[in-house]
């Protein structure tokens, strides 16, 4: 976890490792990012989140100098970055696929960038031998990347690119290929690295648990833009978006106008014949206003009997229970026809389970539990 | 019994067919030569039963061989066509890696049809496409033509007939052959392996020499073999385009053949070749092999 | 994504017009009016004309054309025998000798596999001729034909097989409505590869020939010994003619496949 004191976004006197100013970058017609402004700072691990094709993976080549902006500019340390090729950049990146060289072997391959400094043999020796202890590969330094496992190679991939010592190390998706309970691990292990190391991490993945997991910010990204950039628990909690609360774990959207009834609380008409709901929010909308009320199934409440001092309850009938183990989903249908999520946890048996498909149920959540976002 | 007879066919076949007509080569190579029919001696005389196997056997020797040696016909035609083979697949490999890298640089919807442009000469009659070098080689020829219209010469110059003609020869009939493999190699290759060696500090030369060219590396070498062994017991192309001066085995065994009508002497000639050529066939069926244990 | 660099594309265009300015420059000569072929003398089919009067070039062309049925189609199933004996066959005696003659073949230089051929046939006494011709091609082009069809067998799925045979096929059964099917582009391009190799052949036609069998090439090359001649420019530019509408037809069917093929796919994903 991050200590609560490193937070440079919050410093106004920081000043940032990477800046992307009013960047644009189009392949013919099409473009993929779109005036796009961002900044990084040391020692921060920061996640590039969005769906494939959002152009996260552009933000990162354009890093590495693989791609140029077609218009604005990127700073390094406060140096325009723009036409130096990719190895003059103190930037590294870790590849998806790894691309570890076939032909050499593990300790050949972490090597490898080293000796294009031409540093001297005594000390390129020692940095692998550095690396492979940090990644723990002491005992594979002289196979070929096909003769070891698939999370070994991932760790050869992590070891070359730190060997340099980069001031910026760019992940892509780099636990893409590594099974469930591995990407766990891996993820643990990832930031503990980061942690060692100091340096600064941008990792792209579409997957936000482990973008969650690692990072100290996230940049959610959609179509070449930026929606929302915040630590894991802001994104989650505090969403600015409709899209960010919907791409971000699981949600239930209540679709409807809003009434101010002062003291930052609103009432939210959003079903014919239905109590309207209550929902607290900082921001501040128009009488009218056509919104979204988001609601984490989490924080729905359920329970056979309507509760007494609930802010929001609504009745419904189940329809559907996933089981999965620790907790339970239960797929509530309203009156209307919507389907509302309620998550329990299972700290009892399922025999003792307290509901079953048909039963009529109440779901209830207080005026702070959910968020209200603008259409 | 289908089983049997499945195997049975094909394997009679090359056995009739392949292996026995190579025994009778190694067996007349043994033999001497003589005017009659066939002309060579001795000949088996199964009725004879042992004592003329044994008869048969007493009159081989190895005196066509020692002749090779003894003449030195035979070894400067060796040599200049293990020297000409060399040399040809050394500038085919020279031609033919750029146009190999340009392909599998060049953009996804263009490849087939290139690939298809490598293809078609090897479609074409292998002759003919000799044959179109004697129009443009020749002291009237269009290259001579060409040039002499450009002022870079102000006298034909002599192409044809000459081993410069061979080499030429060879690579473009080659060519294809050297191309391919290379191409299914580079073809093969991810991109972001250049990616991550630039990423690492690499220029464009060194990550080409550090990482392109080792990964192509079974590429080369089997476009090499497949150049080399042919080119080796080349005909063609040395009848054609050579001159009287130029000596290639292959043209040596012919003219033994059906010229002299040495048939023990021709068929030592091809022995000894085979020999030769025993060594870059297993060369490159290893390479084959351990490229295809490199793809499990 | 990639852009050709300058080196790229200078390479490119050098290694084609290599590869193709011989045969154009061939093509244009054989419409020259001029015996002198280097000599432009104005467009001209005169040569067409006297190669199809010419009946020794037209006999040459229809013995080479029952060579190349005959041995294509024989080598295609001897071939194809041997490519399902490596592939499947399992283990048996001599199987090592076996793909070793199938091998050996493709490197051979042609001068040998002509002179052991040859004096195979004289001693047992065989007469030269079609017949032949036709033996020693089947020969060494059933071992290329073996080469291409294993390489697709061996990436062919034997459980399409089990499952034919679990519902009822016998094992020929099997091999006829199930296994051929699939393998038969490999054996149609292994026939077309036989074709082609038995149509080019040269040395080891000129060796296994008799004087009542002339090939083309035989004729070709007996022709082009004492120097270039329009009629053969004529001729060669016909055959350059049939090999390219065929490569470029055989190109474009199998684009349309893949495209149709693509398009279903992609109607499938969408249901």
């Amino acid at each position: 976890m991050q200590t609560s004191s490193f937070e440079p976004w919050n410093d106004p006197d920081a000043r940032p490792l990477i800046r992307f100013r009013n960047v644009t970058k189009r392949f013919g017609s099409f473009t993929a990012i779109d005036n796009l402004s961002l900044d990084i700072y040391e020692r921060e691990f920061f996640a590039l989140l969005g769906p494939s094709g959002c152009g996260k993976t552009t933000m990162m080549r354009m890093l590495a100098g693989f791609e140029d902006p077609t218009e604005g500019r990127i700073e390094l340390a406060g140096q325009d970055i723009a036409g130096i090729p990719p190895n003059r950049r103190a930037v590294n990146m870790m590849f998806q696929s790894y691309a570890l060289f076939p032909h050499l072997s593990v300790w050949d391959n972490i090597a490898f960038g080293l000796r294009r400094d031409r540093k001297p043999k005594e000390e390129v020796a020692a940095r692998v031998e550095e690396m492979l202890r940090l990644t723990r590969l002491e005992n594979f330094a002289h196979r070929k990347p096909h003769q070891i496992s698939g999370g070994q190679r991932q760790r050869v991939a992590l070891a070359r690119s730190l060997a340099k010592a980069p001031k910026l190390l760019l992940l892509d998706e780099p636990m893409g290929a590594l099974d469930a309970k591995l990407r766990q691990q891996t993820q643990f292990e990832l930031m503990d690295i980061q942690e060692k190391t100091g340096t600064t991490f941008v990792i792209v993945t579409h997957d936000q648990e482990e973008a969650m997991t690692v990072a100290s910010r996230i940049a959610v990204m959609d179509e070449g833009r930026l929606i929302q950039v915040a630590t894991p628990d802001r994104i989650y909690e505090e969403p600015e978006s409709v899209y960010v609360a919907d791409f971000i774990g699981e949600v239930n959207l209540f679709e409807g106008r809003v009434t101010p009834e002062g003291e930052g609380r609103f009432r939210v008409d959003w079903a014919e014949g239905q109590p309207p709901l209550v929902a607290a929010s900082a921001r501040s909308f128009a009488p009218g206003q056509a919104c979204f009320l988001a609601i984490r199934p989490e924080k729905v409440a359920i329970s056979a009997e309507r509760p007494a001092d609930a802010d929001n309850a609504v009745q419904g009938r189940i329809h559907d229970i996933a089981y999965l183990g620790n907790l339970s989903i239960y797929h509530v249908q309203l009156p209307s026809g919507q389907i509302v999520k309620a998550q329990t946890s299972n700290t009892r048996r399922i025999a003792r389970r307290s509901f079953t498909w048909e039963d009529t149920v109440w779901l209830s959540w207080t005026a702070t539990a959910g968020v209200l976002l603008a259409d | 019994m289908r089983r049997v007879i499945l195997i049975a066919v094909p394997y009679l076949w090359l056995l009739a067919l392949f292996l026995v007509p190579f025994v009778i080569v190694l067996k007349i190579s043994l033999s001497d030569a003589a005017i009659s029919i066939p002309p060579y001696t001795p000949t088996l005389d199964l009725s004879a039963g042992w004592q003329g196997i044994r008869d048969f056997l007493a009159a081989l020797d190895f005196e066509n061989f020692v002749w090779l040696t003894q003449d030195d016909l035979y070894w400067k035609a060796y040599l200049s066509s293990l020297w000409i083979a060399l040399a040809s697949t050394a500038m085919t490999l020279l031609a033919g890696y750029p146009i190999a890298y340009g392909m599998a640089r060049a953009p996804e919807e263009w490849r087939p049809t290139l690939m298809m442009l490598v293809i078609l000469p090897f479609w074409t009659s292998f002759l003919i496409r000799v044959y179109s070098w004697m129009g443009i080689l020749s002291q009237e020829g269009v290259l001579n033509q060409f040039l002499l219209w450009l002022g870079v010469i102000d006298r034909p110059l002599m192409i044809l007939n000459t081993n410069t003609a061979v080499y030429i020869g060879i690579v473009y009939t080659y060519l294809p052959f050297m191309i391919l493999p290379i191409y299914a190699a580079l073809d093969r290759m991810d991109n972001s392996l250049i990616e991550a060696a630039e990423d690492l500090g690499c220029s464009r030369l060194t990550a080409f020499w550090l990482v392109t060219v080792p990964l192509s590396k079974n590429g080369i070498i089997a476009g090499c073999f497949l150049v080399f062994i042919p080119a080796l017991g080349e005909f063609v192309i040395p009848s054609l385009l050579g001159g009287s001066r130029t000596l290639m085995i292959g043209k040596v065994l012919w003219e033994e053949f059906f010229s002299n009508r040495d048939w023990p002497v021709a068929s030592a000639v091809a022995v000894v070749l085979l020999l030769i050529l025993v060594v870059p066939i297993v060369l490159f069926q290893r390479n084959q092999e351990r490229q295809q244990e490199a793809e499990k | 994504m990639n852009r050709l660099s300058w080196f790229n594309t200078v390479s490119l265009t050098l290694g084609f017009a290599f590869l193709y300015i011989p045969m154009i420059i061939l093509v244009v000569y054989s419409f020259n009016a001029s015996k002198l072929v280097t000599v432009w003398a104005g467009f001209s089919t005169r040569w067409y004309g006297e190669l199809l009067r010419d009946r020794a070039f037209l006999n040459a062309a229809w013995v080479t054309l029952k060579v190349a049925v005959a041995s294509s189609t024989l080598a295609t199933v001897l071939g194809t025998m041997a490519a399902y004996v490596m592939v499947r066959g399992g283990r048996f005696r001599g199987r090592t000798l076996f793909s070793g003659m199938i091998y050996a073949p493709l490197v051979m230089p042609e001068v040998i596999t002509g002179l052991s051929l040859l004096l195979l046939f004289i001693g047992i006494g065989l007469d030269r001729g079609v017949l032949t011709i036709v033996l020693a091609h089947t020969t060494f082009s059933m071992c290329y034909v073996s080469v291409v069809v294993s390489s697709r067998l061996a990436t062919f799925d034997l459980s399409l097989e089990e499952a034919a045979l679990d519902l009822g096929c016998s094992r020929a059964e099997a091999f006829r409505l199930v296994t051929l099917p699939i393998i038969a582009p490999a054996v149609i391009s292994g026939w077309l590869l036989a074709f082609t190799l038995s149509l080019d052949d040269l040395v080891i036609a000129s060796f296994t020939s008799g004087p009542s069998a002339t090939t083309l090439p035989i004729k070709i090359f007996s022709a082009v010994r004492l120097g270039v001649s329009p009629e053969i420019n004529a001729l060669s530019t016909i055959m350059i003619a049939i090999v390219t509408v065929g490569v470029i037809a055989a190109s474009l069917i199998s684009k349309r496949n893949l495209v149709r093929q693509r398009r279903d796919e992609l109607a499938a994903v969408r249901g």
